[in-house]
């Protein structure tokens, strides 16, 4: 009887070794398969379940406020990702969810916040001995909590579409970053399939698109806010702020005809004006001229060097290039006539709202332009430092004095403009633009431009404003300078 | 019968201290391995609290502790009943039953988790499975101490078989009250709280009951039917057992719909009979009625075509009522487990539908991966062969069937379940062995661990004296062997 046992005792053995292979077969060599099935909930489920990392403001006391959170939920996802302050900080922090993905910050920065990233890999090792999902590193950004406030509620109290960047001029850190209207990110990170779906199509549907970031990924007309790259580049040529331009009250520009705004001569005189005073009055057809002047390299390379036509920039969200022609040939304006009408900011020229900032904030700086980043520092889970921003110059735009002569012309600019918001103790150096836009440009609501930076002789923030105006008679200055001085006096105070 | 026992005892007791020397009981090697099992079902409970955020503390040494306490007297009992057991099968026992725990606690966890979020009633399975694992072991040691002798089962086959006759078919036959259909499956019976299958104790009964029938009727088995191309076929009276053992498991399928133990009990049924006869025609005429009622289910029953167009491919019929949702899922989450496993209590095999039941490997070969798998497998082969190495090293013939059989239901039980759940065969409830949770399943595999422990005992025992009066069921061939011997 025990040779048959024995051969049961080998086929015992070989159905063991038929479950191992077949284990070995599902386990190993199907695994992925297996792994990545879209029905397989578990991969998914891994990533949405483990501990997001925090997105952090400091302002200006040292108190750090959460703008980006996680909640522990009994369900399967574990954690519900808030935000505080969601609308506000949308444009910054993006939103994330399950069903539709991640945008903004949390995009950008993903594998930080999910933990996944290199830089936490030694941190997460005690995790990895015990199996544990790996929590995320934290962010804590550039922005200034109160120029977020400040530019946002100015925003959103008018009632006005548009954006404000704020940038500190001598590092590149971006204050505020404001779209409005703006969306609430929370809904979109609901653990509720129908609240998700609800929030998304109801902000996909709004004409006034609340999700758009307008600050990085719209572009604008820049107006008479492009003048500061045509005197820059003047200046660089060697000319100075009180050589004389021409004051005429109307150019021929191709077939058509280029008046100043008021429609008469520049400050009333047709014996021409200096370059300052052509600036604080904005006249449009002593910029011209002198654009023409100037000619389209000169013109094209200055812009160029204030970052106009970069692809690729990253804050590390990706932002959209600002051109100086149609999107096709970025940097190219096809002739005199473009190039006129480009030196006072028509035709085809567009620049994003922290293009703009990015301008006046290279002026503050006394010509050096850098790099505008929006992550202060990465933190681990336990809110050690993994590292840190290290400000990066991106070269010279103009000459230190071709930037003091900029802050003149433009603190000159600033006391020709009106507007709310002025305050005694302040000194700001600005220049207002209102940029017409569609094809019937007198009938068509402008874009409202104010940029500027302050303290005009130890400047510690830069802003630019644009507002998408809704009443044709609008400026730049009734606009938008209100709300580039709230957001700079949130920053710099003021008496 | 209380006084013959004593004196068959006596003896060996008396003799114990010369016999030590002689024959090492290994009873030390068992309480290490058992103190090794322990600590590595503490060490996984650990893991399963780390990983799922829970406090940890010195209440885990404790259960740990409490752990191989209760072991430790199931240990006591083999060496004060059975000193010559193999050492190795309690071990092994201990940390299968061991992880099953953990597991269950495991998915205990996550259910809460699901209930709190559902606002459903919490229902912790582990409380009472750490209950039935008690009853299991103070029914092993019963098993231990009112049966002396693994042969005095025999006086009672008929009357087993009988029994386990009647619990196998009694859920088919009561009334919904009282056998409510469960998964599909008409094969428990409700007790007030309490659910039990009383077919996993016919499984068990009915081998017994084979055992000592296929011994007393061995040589009928063996006498050479006509002869047909050099292959002697068997009479066909003697088909009896083959037809019987065929016609409880179609039954089984049939009226209770549940696959799993039907086959189970054919083919083990089916190798206990070829180990009795030494013919392997008896596994092939077997297979052959196995096909054959395999070709009439699958085109009478519903349940039958949709396993098996579940095992074909759980992917295309996954969204189908009653298809292969769960195979996927529990592919799914051994894919994801991989070579090395989520870890423990870092998974989600609560993703799985009845993870601590039927897919209680699938759970673990998510979260310990290949490797835990394989190391499963492995220990299930270690507590089968050694089994098997008693039914061979055994003196007497049903010892011998009984021993090889049960050791076969262990591995056949394990191939089922592990094959279904990875897709290997087509899926059949049914549950682990020592590790899913369910009481009927855990005291009726403990009888079995402690019928060949009894065994066991009994094949490495050293002869001492006269030998035991023979087995009255022996054949007379073996009582031959005896009187040739030669004195010298």
């Amino acid at each position: 009887m025990n040779t048959p046992l024995r051969r049961v005792g080998l086929a015992m053995i070989g159905m063991i070794i038929l479950l191992l292979a077949n284990a070995t077969y599902i386990q190993i060599i199907k695994a992925d398969a297996y792994r990545e099935d879209p029905r397989n909930q578990r991969v998914l489920l891994e990533e949405y379940a483990r501990q997001r990392g925090k997105i952090l403001a400091q302002d200006g006391n040292g108190q750090v406020q959460v703008l980006a959170t996680v909640q522990p939920t009994n369900d399967r996802l574990r954690y519900l990702r808030q935000y505080t302050n969601g609308p506000m900080y949308a444009p910054v922090t993006g939103f994330y969810s399950v069903r539709y993905g991640a945008g903004g910050l949390e995009r950008a920065e993903d594998e930080i916040l999910n933990g996944s990233d290199d830089r936490l890999f030694v941190r997460r090792l005690s995790d990895l001995i015990t199996g544990r999902d790996p929590r995320g590193g934290n962010i804590e950004l550039t922005i200034n909590p109160a120029a977020q406030a400040a530019a946002y509620n100015a925003m959103t109290q008018a009632g006005f579409a548009g954006s404000v960047v704020a940038l500190n001029p001598k590092t590149g850190e971006i204050l505020a970053m404001v779209s409005t209207p703006s969306y609430d990110p929370n809904p979109l990170s609901a653990h509720d399939g129908a609240a998700q779906e609800a929030a998304w199509k109801q902000y996909n549907n709004d004409k006034a698109k609340p999700m758009l970031n307008r600050a990085i990924s719209e572009t604008y007309a820049p107006g008479s806010t492009f003048k500061l790259i045509v005197a820059s580049a003047a200046l660089e040529d060697g000319k100075t702020k009180d050589d004389k331009l021409t004051s005429t009250d109307k150019l021929q520009v191709g077939g058509s005809e280029l008046r100043n705004y008021n429609r008469g001569f520049c400050n009333g005189t047709p014996d021409g004006v200096t370059m300052e005073v052509a600036l604080s009055l904005s006249c449009n057809t002593s910029f011209a001229q002198l654009a023409a002047d100037e000619g389209t390299d000169k013109i094209t390379a200055q812009a160029a060097k204030y970052g106009v036509g970069d692809d690729g920039l990253s804050i590390p969200m990706s932002v959209q290039q600002s051109c100086l022609g149609a999107a096709a040939n970025c940097m190219s304006i096809a002739d005199k006539a473009a190039l006129m009408q480009t030196g006072i900011g028509q035709r085809d020229v567009r620049f994003t709202p922290l293009q703009n900032a990015e301008i006046v904030a290279t002026i503050a700086n006394g010509g050096e332009r850098m790099r505008p980043q929006l992550v202060k520092s990465i933190l681990a889970p336990d809110l050690s430092e993994i590292s840190r921003l290290s400000t990066d110059s991106m070269g010279r735009a103009i000459s230190r004095d071709s930037a003091t002569q900029l802050r003149d012309m433009m603190i000159a600019s600033e006391g020709k403009t009106g507007g709310d918001g002025k305050r005694p103790g302040l000194n700001i150096a600005s220049k207002t633009g209102t940029a017409e836009t569609g094809n019937d440009p007198k009938n068509t609501p402008p874009f409202a431009w104010y940029v500027a930076f302050a303290p005009a002789d130890d400047p510690k923030i830069a802003v630019a404003v644009v507002v998408e105006s809704q009443d044709v008679a609008a400026t730049g200055s009734k606009l938008s300078a209100g709300i580039g001085r709230a957001t700079m006096a949130a920053v710099v105070g003021g008496g | 019968m209380g006084s013959p026992v004593q004196g068959a005892v006596g003896p060996v007791a008396g003799q114990s201290a010369g016999v030590d020397k002689a024959a090492p009981t290994r009873r030390g090697t068992e309480l290490l391995l058992l103190g090794f099992a322990a600590f590595v079902v503490t060490i996984a409970l650990m893991l399963v609290e780390a990983n799922q955020e829970q406090q940890l503390s010195l209440r885990i040494v404790w259960y740990g502790l409490a752990f191989l306490g209760l072991f430790g007297v199931a240990h006591v009992a083999v060496r004060r009943f059975a000193p010559y057991a193999d050492p190795l099968i309690l071990p092994c026992v201990a940390l299968l039953n061991g992880l099953g725990l953990v597991m269950i606690y495991r998915i205990d966890l996550a259910m809460t988790e699901k209930a709190i979020r559902l606002g459903r009633e919490i229902n912790n399975d582990v409380p009472k499975q750490i209950l039935w694992t008690t009853v299991a072991l103070a029914l092993f040691l019963g098993v231990l101490i009112v049966i002396k002798d693994h042969r005095m089962l025999t006086r009672y086959s008929y009357t087993f078989g009988l029994v386990g006759l009647v619990l196998l078919a009694l859920p088919a036959f009561l009334p919904s009250v009282i056998a409510p259909t469960i998964n599909g499956a008409k094969i428990w019976l409700k007790l007030g709280p309490f659910s039990v299958q009383p077919g996993e104790f016919s499984k068990v009964l009915l081998l017994v009951f084979f055992a000592g029938f296929l011994v007393s009727k061995r040589d009928l088995f063996m006498a050479a039917g006509r002869r047909v191309l050099g292959v002697d076929l068997p009479r066909a009276r003697d088909l009896g057992p083959v037809v019987f053992a065929w016609a409880v498991s179609l039954g089984v399928l049939v009226f209770q719909k549940d696959l799993g133990t039907s086959l189970l009990f054919y083919g083990t049924i089916l190798v206990m009979l070829y180990v009795a006869t030494e013919r392997a025609v008896w596994v092939a005429v077997g297979l052959l009625l196995f096909v054959g009622g395999a070709i009439v289910a699958y085109n009478l029953f519903t349940h039958v075509q949709q396993r098996v167009a579940n095992w074909v491919d759980p992917l295309a019929t996954y969204a189908d009522a009653g298809g292969g949702y769960q195979i996927a899922q529990a592919l799914f989450g051994l894919g994801t487990g991989g070579v090395g496993g989520t870890g423990l209590g870092a998974g989600r095999p609560d993703l799985v539908p009845l993870a601590n039941t039927d897919f209680i490997t699938a759970a673990i070969g998510e979260e310990l991966g290949f490797i835990g798998m394989a190391a499963l497998l492995l220990v299930y082969t270690v507590l089968a062969l050694r089994g098997m190495r008693s039914a061979l090293a055994v003196r007497d013939t049903f010892g011998k069937l009984l021993g090889g059989g049960l050791s076969f239901l262990l591995v056949m039980q394990v191939f089922v379940v592990v094959g279904g759940v990875t897709k290997l065969i087509p899926m059949t409830g049914i549950t682990a062995p020592f590790l899913s949770y369910g009481g009927s399943s855990l005291l009726a595999n403990y009888v079995l661990v402690a019928v060949l422990l009894r065994i066991s005992d009994a094949a490495r025992r050293p002869q001492t004296g006269s030998r035991p009066r023979p087995v009255p069921q022996a054949p007379i061939a073996e009582a031959h062997t005896v009187m040739v011997e030669r004195p010298t």
